[in-house]
């Protein structure tokens, strides 16, 4: 069965919240990121980039079964681990769901905070990216 | 250099990040003393005024402190008050150099000569006039030190080279120029020069009658004082030559529907209210640094650089990009095949500030092969220590991205 984002977005809150000190935070993030499957070369181009971030991020989106699957890279290794927190929470979803979700968990783990504005700039473009295509597939 | 120094800047005294403030994002903005704070302060709180106009006390009073700070600019760069005009930083200056002098003078095929390491500032501005006149911009190669290429610029020097357009010092890689000789060798060819002085006016003596420039651009937010203020030295004869770049009040001499004749010098180039506490803080700014003395500021920030350089190479995998035999206090880098912006993440986590990134010199980057830099850049308040810390946090930070 397919967890709704919401049940996931806990799941990651709970994980983040054993963490008191931001540089552990930040290991666990590029352990995330480490972990996510590598994106096809053939989706590592200006294409598939994610405008408005410092570092390069390739996301790439496909429709199955009426639910939307999300594979992403990165060349920094917070960025990837970013983008992989997010491929987790709406990857498998539906459309409808992933245009509708306000994505509060990256409040909730005070990822925000800690990021530049510039990050954070990246990071709304990121979910806005991954948006777009959920509402391009529905 | 020592903690009375550092006592004179109040925001170097917090933490960030739960850690004590590190700045060695100086080439960005640099920060400002009690002296400038206070000149600041002191100017809203007993002679806000508009100046040159009104004949009663506290408009003479702002008219004359701002006067004052442009003799103090004058003085210090030993030009004359006429050649000194108040604009909003380097930026400005060089647009207003491309525009009043560039349309006026720039004709089709002739050529500009920018180095390939001048900050966007410093091109775009040039691409524009050039793209409007037909003329030609011609570029200075670097090699991998990141120092110009000599022999390359008086190759590209000829009859059609009308302005050559350099920065002294890079803000990206810290490398300086020989300008003196670049300078020679443009005059040589009846080129004029504009030196875009941003990243050395903080830390060098700047003589424009030793270096015979003909056109100098600065900003006051790298040189202590307030943001939004910065100036354009021009040979009086030269700015004598030039348009004006704006209209406005205080540029005209008299204004009517059948001709306006305009003001003189410096007045020419500052249409309207200008950044009135701003010019009084960059006077302000020159004195602070003028009272410890840019020579003792320029052996320290050595002394910090060469500390620095070999503390950083420690970090194993670290390489510094921009090995200029002549060189200021600028520390760029990257860590074996690590994004420069995660590493700026995980520095900031630990209280440190550095730029990560083009550092607006996106044509250096492209020549260098990379997508971008760290840079430490240090000014006369860091210290040692500072450099200490920033080791043992750039380690930490690379042992967790490794
Ligand atoms: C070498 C150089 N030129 C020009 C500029 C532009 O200065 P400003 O943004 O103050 O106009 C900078 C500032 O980053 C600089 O370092």
């Amino acid at each position: 069965m397919q967890k709704s984002i919401t049940e996931i977005e806990n799941e990651i809150a709970e994980e983040f919240d054993l963490f008191d000190d931001q540089m552990d935070k930040y290991e666990y993030i590029i352990d995330i990121g480490k972990k996510l499957p590598a994106l096809d070369s053939k989706y590592q181009t200006d294409d598939f980039l994610v405008k408005g971030c410092q570092s390069k991020v390739w996301l790439h989106a496909y429709e199955k079964d009426g639910r939307i699957f999300f594979e992403a890279d990165s060349n920094s290794a917070i960025t990837k681990g970013i983008v992989a927190l997010l491929v987790r929470v709406l990857s498998g979803q539906k459309a409808n769901e992933i245009i509708s979700s306000p994505l509060g968990f990256i409040d909730k783990i005070n990822l925000r905070a800690h990021l530049s504005s510039q990050r954070s700039n990246g990071l709304s473009s990121m979910i806005v990216k991954m948006k777009a295509y959920a509402t391009a597939f529905a | 250099m020592n903690a009375s120094i550092r006592a004179q800047f109040p925001i170097l005294h917090q933490n960030v990040n739960g850690k004590p403030l590190i700045y060695f994002d100086n080439a960005a903005t640099s920060q400002k003393p009690l002296a400038v704070i206070n000149a600041i302060k002191d100017y809203y709180e007993h002679y806000n005024s508009n100046i040159h106009r009104g004949a009663h006390h506290l408009a003479q009073l702002a008219t004359e402190k701002y006067e004052n700070a442009r003799t103090t600019v004058a003085q210090h760069i030993n030009a004359n008050e006429r050649e000194i005009n108040f604009v909003r930083g380097t930026t400005e200056a060089v647009n207003l150099v491309a525009t009043s002098y560039g349309r006026k003078f720039i004709k089709v095929g002739d050529e500009i000569i920018v180095s390939e390491m001048e900050h966007h500032s410093n091109i775009v501005p040039w691409q524009m006039l050039c793209e409007e006149k037909g003329a030609t911009l011609r570029v200075i190669p670097i090699n991998d030190s990141g120092e110009i290429i000599f022999e390359e610029y008086l190759k590209l020097l000829s009859e059609k080279t009308k302005i050559v357009s350099i920065a002294y010092i890079s803000n990206a890689l810290g490398s300086i120029h020989p300008v003196k000789e670049i300078i020679t060798e443009a005059h040589k060819v009846g080129a004029v020069v504009f030196i875009d002085g941003a990243q050395a006016l903080p830390h060098k003596k700047f003589d424009v009658k030793d270096l015979d420039c003909d056109f100098l651009g600065f900003s006051g937010h790298k040189v202590f004082a307030g943001t939004g203020i910065g100036i354009l030295y021009g040979k009086e004869s030269l700015l004598e030559a030039m348009n004006p770049y704006m209209g406005g009040g205080e540029m005209i001499k008299s204004v009517s529907f059948a001709g306006t004749t305009y003001n003189d010098l410096p007045y020419k180039f500052e249409a309207g209210t200008p950044h009135i506490e701003g010019g009084i803080s960059l006077g302000a700014a020159i004195n602070y640094i003028s009272e410890i003395g840019l020579d003792k500021i320029a052996a320290y920030e050595e002394e910090l650089l060469a500390y620095g350089t070999e503390k950083f190479l420690e970090v194993e995998g670290l390489r510094i990009v921009g090995t200029a035999k002549n060189k200021a206090s600028v520390i760029s880098f990257l860590v074996n095949d690590i994004h420069p912006y995660d590493l700026g993440v995980l520095l900031n986590e630990q209280g440190i500030a550095i730029r990560t990134g083009h550092h607006c010199c996106q044509p250096l980057m492209e020549r260098l092969k990379i997508e971008g830099t760290c840079r430490a850049s240090f000014a006369f308040y860091n210290t040692k220590e500072e450099i200490d810390v920033t080791v043992n946090a750039l380690k930490r930070a690379v042992k967790i991205l490794s």
